[in-house]
């Protein structure tokens, strides 16, 4: 494709630049011993000193993965279940409302979920007793519901990729529905497992609107956390906590390419 | 194959019960059928080969008896049982598949013992059969490796080894030389009759290939868009087709329109308006007086001469075109009238001065038992 | 055997009734007890709005109040919040796209291992935070912040630009963090391009810029479609953005929710806001994304 050589490539880079320009500086400006953006006060590690000093911030930050982890977990299932329901199985009644159901997480506003869910807590609070206040337990299942949506659109697209005959020959050679899901469907589509889950742990992790109407006294997230401390201006020590998750997250993205690599040279050996 | 002496012939015995029955059986997708009232009996031992063209129903067939699909109507049988209503799970049925269908993330020997492990047997005994598998199919070495670490035709082994692995009643094989190339198909042909032989088992083959019918089957099942249209050891299909279709289907054929002018024995005459003669006949023909029919007859069936003489029956042409295929050759000729016909000619010398040539006047002639009348 | 047969299929269907009711529960059923909300009326109470439904006597009695509808019709601000969402979310859109779509090219155009990398490169940082990025772009827009501090620096601006707490921070904050769901499909539509028919309209006579404009673009509407919808149905119901980026002025639906709900405390007019939001907005965009799917799959 012999486009006009130079404009695509040049927009693409400004482009590329663009994505990381804010986080090379969060990750720059965390070593900044001035509070001040303009001006470079020399190389200091003091924010993170002050980082891992602060109990809001940590309480929140082990909260937030226990919550991120939970969840994550709950919306696999949940979402490997409504997958498998809409590719392989045959029609049953309740059918046209989960496919429905299920894609419509994606595309609804924050604001709005969050509210919704409140709501139906609170009413189901007044009318059962349960959940009882709001809390973790409520965090954790308002991110199960919206976590399983995108679990289960990754996950049915693999299905669907997915070599049927591979189950045929299974239940050919005698394994029973479930033998042949769990000794060859899960197996095969391991890796969307492996990925939904990271993507609804992510999500989770980093959820604002949801966690801030869905959650109670004492049960504040990282993302509440870092919210209040952000609107009232700049916080170095959230730049340092920034830098981390960056490190964490290129780290996990390096390893995953790395990882990639590996097996497409291994197929072609 | 049908030559071997172990083999007996129990479709000809009315009395043989057969091993495997479709009765009636139909089968719809979103109501487009796509197998039709098919009536067929299998006997054990056999090798037996559904052939067609894509669409034809022969895989849909297949997977009926395997149980991926269920019949619209009837009923599948298995050594007296009716298993139409049985899951794939538990019937005494393995089937070894087009893309072979190898678990990728197991091992070759992951990948045979399973069927084994579901029967749950004990460890030692798994290894055992693995084993046994493996060398019969002669991949004892590739035990530990994955499936994409090996070429086309060591899955396609593999695949046989793990089909083979529970010693089922029928083996299925769906297409299994298709992905081959020329000669590693021979001798794969050469290997899976071996293998069934002296395993005494029952295969049913499914395949678009009619040279690899003929080469495997016992006995051949035509199919042509849901219908089974003739089933026939494939002596019999090729030189004794029940209709048109099997004939042009198999091999290469001439067809004429003809009408029954004579019918009693030893004077049968056709009217073939076509060629624009008479056909003498040996036998008698189904058939009255004045009703039209096919006639039928091989392009090997046919010779070429410049004296026809002796003859039996004789059309003149003009040699059209001419096609050296190395162990024979093939001749078209036109007829006065426009019509064309195939002949087809052993080169059994290197050198033949006396062939005709392109242009020249020939007679073809044949004998009163060389061709078939066929009434559809 | 019928029995059997039943709980055979039971067992079967449960793992799909499993799902489906708890998207019926916290899903589903939110929306009926926000619309049950919508029609009451706010009080000093916990929870802050009186119940629909009462028992006077022997007799049940239903207060339905359409009152908090009539004020949000009549007041002026809401109408004007639900354009400005729209207005907004859709400027962000197009830039997004202009933005997107030459990283998406030089995405697709690129052999491996370049392709995954870039690809990855694109993927990344969305799973970085995405308040912490956000967050980052106050330091650069701010006042006193890096754009301005560099822009004087070089000489090219003798005043800072107020750029933080106006439209333009919102639409650079919304390009900026619904960048990779613009990148993806439309690189899913590229890289599913035929070259030749680049090649064919090269050797018909046709130059770079137009083969791109005849056969590239209208090839990949499909992907440009699903990336805008992406874009714009979220960024029309965006708090975290407006919230630290636009200024009071700002006015989009979804802070105007949070703030009826935190500020105000007016749980049933925060509830009506969501419902007209539902209808208005949600509700026909949805209806686009499962047409456009469905033709997708049509031509697929």
């Amino acid at each position: 494709m012999r486009l006009s050589r130079y404009v695509f490539p040049v927009m693409a880079s400004l482009g590329f630049g663009f994505l990381y320009a804010p986080i090379l500086i969060l990750v720059i400006y965390s070593f900044n011993e001035s509070k001040l953006v303009t001006v470079w006060g020399g190389f200091s590690t003091r924010w993170y000193v002050e980082l891992f000093q602060d109990p809001q911030i940590l309480d929140a930050a082990k909260l937030s993965l226990q919550i991120a982890a939970s969840s994550a977990t709950i919306a696999l299932v949940l979402g490997v279940a409504a997958a498998m329901t809409l590719v392989r199985f045959r029609w049953f009644r309740g059918r046209t409302w989960l496919a429905g159901m299920v894609a419509a997480p994606l595309v609804m506003p924050e604001v709005i979920t969050g509210l919704s869910l409140l709501l139906l807590f609170v009413a189901l609070d007044n009318w059962i007793g349960w959940p009882s206040g709001r809390g973790v337990t409520t965090i954790v299942l308002a991110h199960a519901t919206f976590g399983m949506a995108f679990v289960a659109v990754i996950v049915q697209a693999r299905l669907r990729d997915m070599d049927r005959t591979l189950e045929e020959a299974a239940m050919d050679l005698g394994a029973r529905p479930t033998t042949v899901f769990l000794t060859v469907t899960l197996p095969t589509i391991a890796p969307a497992l492996v990925a939904s889950w990271l993507l609804a742990f992510t999500l989770s992790l980093d959820d604002l609107v949801i966690a801030s109407f869905v959650s109670g006294p004492g049960s504040s997230t990282l993302p509440m956390v870092v919210f209040s401390k952000v609107r009232l201006g700049i916080s170095p020590d959230i730049n340092a906590l920034a830098t981390l998750m960056i490190l964490i997250v290129g780290l996990g993205g390096v390893f995953g390419f790395w990882q990639m690599r590996r097996s497409t040279h291994r197929r072609s050996a | 194959m049908s030559s071997s002496p172990l083999l007996v012939k129990n479709w000809l015995d009315p009395e043989a019960k057969p091993f495997i029955e479709f009765r009636g059986v139909t089968k719809l997708f979103d109501g487009i059928p796509a197998v039709r009232d098919v009536n067929l009996s299998i006997y054990q031992n056999e090798l037996f080969c559904l052939l067609g063209g894509s669409g034809s129903g022969k895989t849909t067939l297949l997977r009926m008896l395997a149980g991926f699909d269920s019949p619209t109507e009837g009923s599948v049988w298995i050594d007296g049982v009716d298993i139409t209503q049985v899951p794939a799970y538990e019937r005494p049925v393995n089937m070894m598949f087009q893309s072979y269908a190898l678990f990728p993330h197991m091992t070759v020997f992951d990948n045979v013992a399973y069927g084994l492990k579901r029967d749950g047997l004990p460890k030692a005994q798994i290894a055992e059969r693995v084993a046994e598998l493996l060398e019969l199919v002669r991949l004892s070495a590739y035990a530990k490796r994955k499936p994409d670490q090996l070429s086309g035709g060591q899955r396609q082994r593999v695949a046989l080894a793990r089909a083979l692995a529970k010693r089922p009643k029928v083996l299925l094989l769906d297409e299994p030389l298709g992905a081959l190339d020329k000669n590693l198909r021979e001798d794969t042909q050469l290997e899976l009759i071996k293998i069934q032989e002296s395993l005494g088992m029952t295969f049913i083959v499914v395949t678009h290939d009619q040279e690899e019918a003929m080469t495997l089957a016992t006995r051949i099942g035509v199919m042509d868009e849901g219908y089974l249209v003739q089933t026939d050891e494939p002596h019999t299909i090729y030189e004794y087709p029940n209709s048109t279709y099997v004939a042009d289907f198999i091999g290469d054929i001439n067809l004429f329109e003809c009408v029954v002018t004579e019918n009693d024995a030893g004077n049968l005459v056709l009217s073939a308006p076509q060629l624009e003669t008479t056909i003498e006949l040996d036998d008698p023909v189904v058939g009255a007086v004045n009703q039209t029919l096919w006639y039928a007859i091989r392009p090997e069936k046919m010779r070429l001469t410049r004296d026809p003489s002796t003859a039996v029956n004789a059309l003149k042409g003009v040699v059209h075109e001419i096609a050296y295929l190395g162990d024979f050759s093939v001749y078209w000729i036109d007829l006065a009238n426009g019509f064309r016909v195939r002949i087809s000619r052993p080169n059994i010398s290197r050198m033949d001065d006396f062939a005709e040539a392109w242009g020249e006047e020939v007679w073809i002639t044949w004998d009163g038992s060389a061709g078939v009348v066929l009434s559809q | 055997m019928r029995l059997v047969a039943k709980l055979k299929s039971l067992q079967r269907d449960w793992v799909s009734w499993v799902p489906t009711l708890w998207l019926g529960v916290f899903f589903l059923i939110p929306f009926l007890v926000v619309l049950k909300i919508s029609l009451s009326q706010a009080t000093i109470a916990m929870p802050p709005y009186l119940p629909l439904f009462d028992w006077v006597e022997s007799a049940l009695e239903i207060r339905l109040d359409f009152g908090n509808y009539l004020f949000l019709i009549d007041d002026p601000l809401y109408g004007a919040a639900y354009l400005e969402s729209v207005r907004i979310a859709f400027v962000s859109t197009v830039i997004t796209l202009l933005i997107g779509y030459p990283m998406a090219y030089m995405i697709a155009t690129a052999r491996e291992p370049r392709r995954t990398l870039l690809l990855l490169l694109v993927i990344l940082p969305f799973w970085t935070s995405f308040l912490l990025r956000v967050y980052a772009w106050i330091a650069i827009l701010k006042t006193n912040g890096l754009l301005n501090g560099l822009l004087m620096s070089l000489g090219l601006i003798s005043e800072p630009l107020v750029i933080l707490q106006t439209d333009l921070a919102v639409y650079i904050g919304i390009a900026y963090t619904y960048l990779p769901f613009m990148v993806l499909p439309l690189y899913a539509s590229l890289s599913k391009l035929d070259r030749t028919l680049l090649e064919a309209s090269e050797d018909l006579g046709a130059t770079p810029w137009i083969s791109f404009v005849t056969v590239t673009l209208p090839l990949t509407i499909p992907g440009v479609i699903a990336g805008s919808l992406l874009v714009f149905v979220p960024a029309i119901g965006e708090f975290v953005i407006p919230a630290l980026l636009g200024g009071n002025d700002t006015l989009m639906i979804g802070k105007v929710l949070w703030n009826e709900f935190f500020a105000n405390r007016d749980w049933p007019i925060a509830s009506a806001v969501a419902i007209i939001m539902l209808f208005v907005i949600v509700g026909p965009l949805m209806w686009l994304n499962r047409i456009n799917s469905k033709t997708e799959e049509a031509t697929s």
